[in-house]
């Protein structure tokens, strides 16, 4: 955010990676710590119970497929969008957010019908190890999807306010750009050691 | 070095700095105004020397409800088939003083002197965000708020004002009673009530307040330092502080998951520590240790670093082995998340992971025996002086070492068999708190209670108060090694007579009021010191790094202007060394010293997690409306941090006249 404080600010860093995104970086780490919580916690239970629950019969590949390669794209475009406003083009900024919102409301909405697919079939949170496990982990998931959403929601209408400049925004858009990675990696894996790993064999 | 000038704008500006009027944020509104009050001074203070004060009183206070807690304890125990107390009360007393010491206690002391020091020991002006730093401390508040109010519920029953009936009739037992580790299955809500809810949601707060404070800090001791202060110029406690840190930001995610899962388990009948649905209640322990052995190393590395700044200044000789003293820390808190599993040997692990872990636990003893003898390397042959801080810090080596051969003989799988979950532990981990970490602590406080005050404290009290503290935790935890080898199991209500234990446990309980005697002084002198004690001068001990370079207390931007490193142990070369070690000061720019704007945001945001906790927690009690409690606090938070954001770090400017 730019005002007197960003004009005047104290001299001497230790070294060249701005404040916030040195935080960012940090937050990932701890973050890589619960999502290693979370999915750990899966396969433990998947391999003690492999007979619990049938997870191929329920996982769509299609569907999952799609929503991870939109994933991606989003990806792709936060990217652009972050290269966008390092160099002052408020503009292709603009329209490359967009595009990262609207692909991140997809995947939640992938993630909702899934969810309710998922439920209508039997699996739910109350039914045993796996319902639990897979729950609290692409639901923890998709809240940091839908935060990231509301995160680039809020810089969309910012940068309407004209108070966004190449500088010091561009390291902001940049720290919002780390997160979405990182979101994006996490689906990533999940999708593998979750999703892909059941179909070995089966098909 | 004085306040602000009247040389660059002589109408707007005036002496102090408080009476700078404050400007609109970007949202319109004016922010705080510090000068009107002092309460909205405090409330709204993003100066993180103020922020460290209060974590400090509010630990002490803390320390005194936590040591009261054991008191209890201890008189209940003073006698066979005593009935003092219920066992209930029992098992709630032994849960809350755990989980107080730790959480609400000796973490936020040690944040108290993180806060404190850690900027004008690199010589910055402030901690990385210092806004986040405010809503670290009011999240904190929040916290202990939450996993108390246990006991204000369980009050006001007592005292006949309140009780579960009608709308509330799915409360009981509204203070945590399952030990302050909350093993499965017993947090399950068959067996435990409302209390476990207050204590999963408070240690939820506690470690959002953990995290972004310790995030905080890696970036200011990364980013923040002085030029010249290269990390092998830093103070060993900012070095700690370091350490620590890291080890905050990647230990706490485990319980925060484990926590999260527990409360779905409570509250939407998930099965992950429930053994009807397939559960395995050793996941939590593993879950709760790997974060719980980090969480030790979390509590004890920063006594480590107060130890090692008041030793050598009191030697008046650099620390012996700095350099190996910083990496047996750093190895220490990465050794740290590799022996977890020693809390659970008797699980039945496995031959091999019993014996890894065994292993590893025997290596985590080296680190720390290289620092006890680089500690006694840097008193030989030095000019020892017996003040307070070197009292205490000698007592640390001494007490932390005793506690640490238990931890040896722990370390040992079959051994551990013996004593696990006797009182044999208890001596053990209470001779590294209390005689480890309390006294690191006490030898913090007089070492650098002249900088925090800009008083001395007076007279011989310190004295007593080491006496009656070390004789006390002796008296108090050196008869429990027998009575844990007898066989007495922890967390035990009552006992009958006839086993060998009464005397062993009057003597304890003589010991823990010996102890609380101790602590009682502590609080009588600290009180004496802020009341009526002499101007203590900047550097009244001669020291050696760069807090002592600033003026007692420090101004509200810690260095005139930014002071040069030269050298290890800075202000010693300044003062000692040769001419080419003085410190030097950055030139003044003209522009004056730029200052972050105090702000509501951060204690509003952070206060939203009061009604998110107590509501969720009521609503698995079954409380009507609780769940809009629960949305109210989430709307607070939501509210608080965005209009953190759209007002904008502000910012004024301060000239100091002479700056040195």
């Amino acid at each position: 955010m730019s005002d007197s404080a960003t004009h005047h600010e104290d001299g001497h860093k230790s070294l060249i990676i701005e404040n916030k995104k040195l935080l960012m970086w940090l937050f990932l780490g701890s973050d890589c710590m619960f999502f290693g919580t979370l999915i750990s916690t899966h396969l433990i239970y998947r391999k003690i119970y492999p007979q619990e629950f049938e997870p191929t019969s329920l996982f769509s590949l299609e569907l999952t497929s799609f929503s991870t390669f939109i994933l991606l794209m989003s990806s792709f475009l936060m990217a652009l969008a972050v290269s966008a406003m390092h160099k002052g083009q408020l503009k292709s900024f603009r329209r490359n957010t967009v595009g990262v919102i609207f692909f991140g409301l997809i995947f939640l909405g992938c993630q909702v019908y899934e969810f309710t697919e998922f439920a209508h079939l039997g699996l739910t949170l109350e039914s045993g190890t796996f319902g639990s496990t897979f729950y609290l982990m692409t639901g923890t998931h998709g809240v940091h999807v839908a935060i990231g959403v509301f995160w680039l929601i809020c810089m969309l209408f910012y940068s309407y306010t004209g108070k966004m400049d190449a500088h010091e925004s561009a390291v902001d858009v940049e720290v919002a750009g780390l997160y979405w990675h990182f979101v994006d990696i996490v689906w990533i894996i999940i999708f593998t050691v979750v999703y892909l790993i059941e179909f070995i064999g089966k098909t | 070095m004085s306040t602000v000038t009247e040389t660059h704008e002589p109408s707007t500006h005036s002496k102090e700095p408080h009476v700078l009027k404050p400007e609109r944020s970007n949202l319109g509104l004016m922010r705080p105004d510090h000068s009107k009050s002092v309460i909205i001074d405090w409330l709204t203070t993003v100066d993180h020397k103020k922020i460290g004060i209060m974590y400090g009183a509010i630990a002490l206070f803390f320390l005194l409800v936590g040591g009261l807690e054991a008191l209890i304890i201890r008189t209940q125990l003073a006698f066979p088939e005593n009935d003092l107390i219920s066992a209930q009360r029992y098992n709630q007393l032994f849960t809350m003083h755990g989980t107080t010491m730790i959480f609400l206690a000796i973490m936020p002391l040690n944040a108290a002197f993180f806060n404190f020091l850690v900027p004008l020991q690199i010589g910055a002006r402030d901690v990385a965000f210092p806004r986040i730093n405010s809503f670290s401390l009011w999240a904190f508040v929040a916290g202990a708020l939450v996993i108390n109010f246990g006991w204000v519920l369980q009050a006001l029953e007592v005292m006949g004002l309140f009780s579960a009936s009608g709308p509330t009739a799915g409360m009981n037992d509204f203070v945590p009673s399952m030990g302050w580790f909350g093993y499965a299955p017993i947090t399950g809500k068959e067996f435990t009530g409302a209390g476990t809810d207050f204590w999963i949601m408070g240690l939820q707060i506690l470690g959002v307040a953990s995290l972004s404070a310790a995030m905080n800090f890696v970036v200011t001791i990364i980013n923040m330092r002085a030029p010249g202060m290269k990390m092998m110029r830093m103070p060993v406690f900012t070095w700690m502080t370091l350490v620590v840190s890291l080890l905050i930001v990647f230990a706490f995610p485990a319980i925060t998951i484990a926590l999260a899962q527990l409360m779905f388990d409570r509250v939407f009948g998930t099965s992950f520590f429930v053994t009807a649905g397939g559960g395995q209640p050793i996941l939590w322990q593993h879950l709760f240790w790997i974060f719980g052995h980090p969480e030790v190393y979390i509590l004890v590395l920063p006594a480590m670093g107060i130890v090692s700044e008041v030793l050598p200044t009191f030697s008046k000789k650099p620390l012996f082995g700095y350099a190996i003293v910083v990496f047996s820390g750093a190895v220490i808190g990465f050794l740290g998340f590799a022996v977890w599993s020693h809390h659970m040997f008797t699980t039945g692990l496995g031959k091999v992971a019993t014996a890894a872990f065994s292993l590893l636990t025997m290596a985590i003893a080296v680190p720390t025996g290289v620092k006890i003898f680089n500690w006694v390397g840097t008193l030989w042959g030095g000019r020892v002086r017996f003040s307070a801080p070197m009292i205490f810090a000698l007592g640390f080596v001494w007490m932390f070492m005793m506690g640490g051969f238990s931890g040896i003989m722990h370390s040992s799988a079959p051994a551990d068999a013996q004593q696990q979950d006797s009182y044999f532990v208890i001596a053990h981990f209470h001779y590294v708190a209390i005689g480890g970490i309390f006294l690191a602590v006490v030898s913090g406080i007089y070492f650098w209670l002249p900088k925090i005050l800009g008083k001395m404290w007076k007279g011989n009290l310190s004295i007593w108060v080491a006496v009656f503290s070390t004789i006390g935790l002796n008296v108090t935890f050196f008869p429990m090694h027998f009575l844990g080898l007898l066989g007495m199991p922890r967390r035990t209500h009552t006992y009958l007579e006839g086993f060998g234990w009464e005397t062993y446990n009057l003597v304890c309980t003589i010991g823990s009021y010996i102890l609380a005697f101790g602590i009682f002084l502590l609080v009588v002198d600290i009180i004496r010191c802020f009341r009526s004690g002499e101007p203590a001068g900047d550097d009244p001990w001669d020291a050696r790094t760069l807090e002592w370079a600033t003026t007692s207390p420090p101004q509200v931007y810690n260095f005139g202007r930014t002071p040069i490193i030269p050298a290890r142990d800075a202000l010693w070369e300044h003062k000692h060394g040769p001419e080419n070690r003085r410190i030097q000061y950055e030139e003044d720019d003209g522009h004056g010293i730029h200052m972050p704007s105090q702000s509501w945001m951060p204690m509003i945001a952070s206060l939203g997690f009061v009604p998110l906790g107590l509501g969720l927690s009521l609503m698995q009690a079954g409380v009507a409306f609780m769940g809009y409690v629960a949305i109210f606090g989430l709307f607070m938070i939501a509210l608080g941090v965005a209009l953190w954001a759209i007002e904008g770090p502000g910012g004024y400017h301060l000239h100091p006249e002479e700056a040195k």
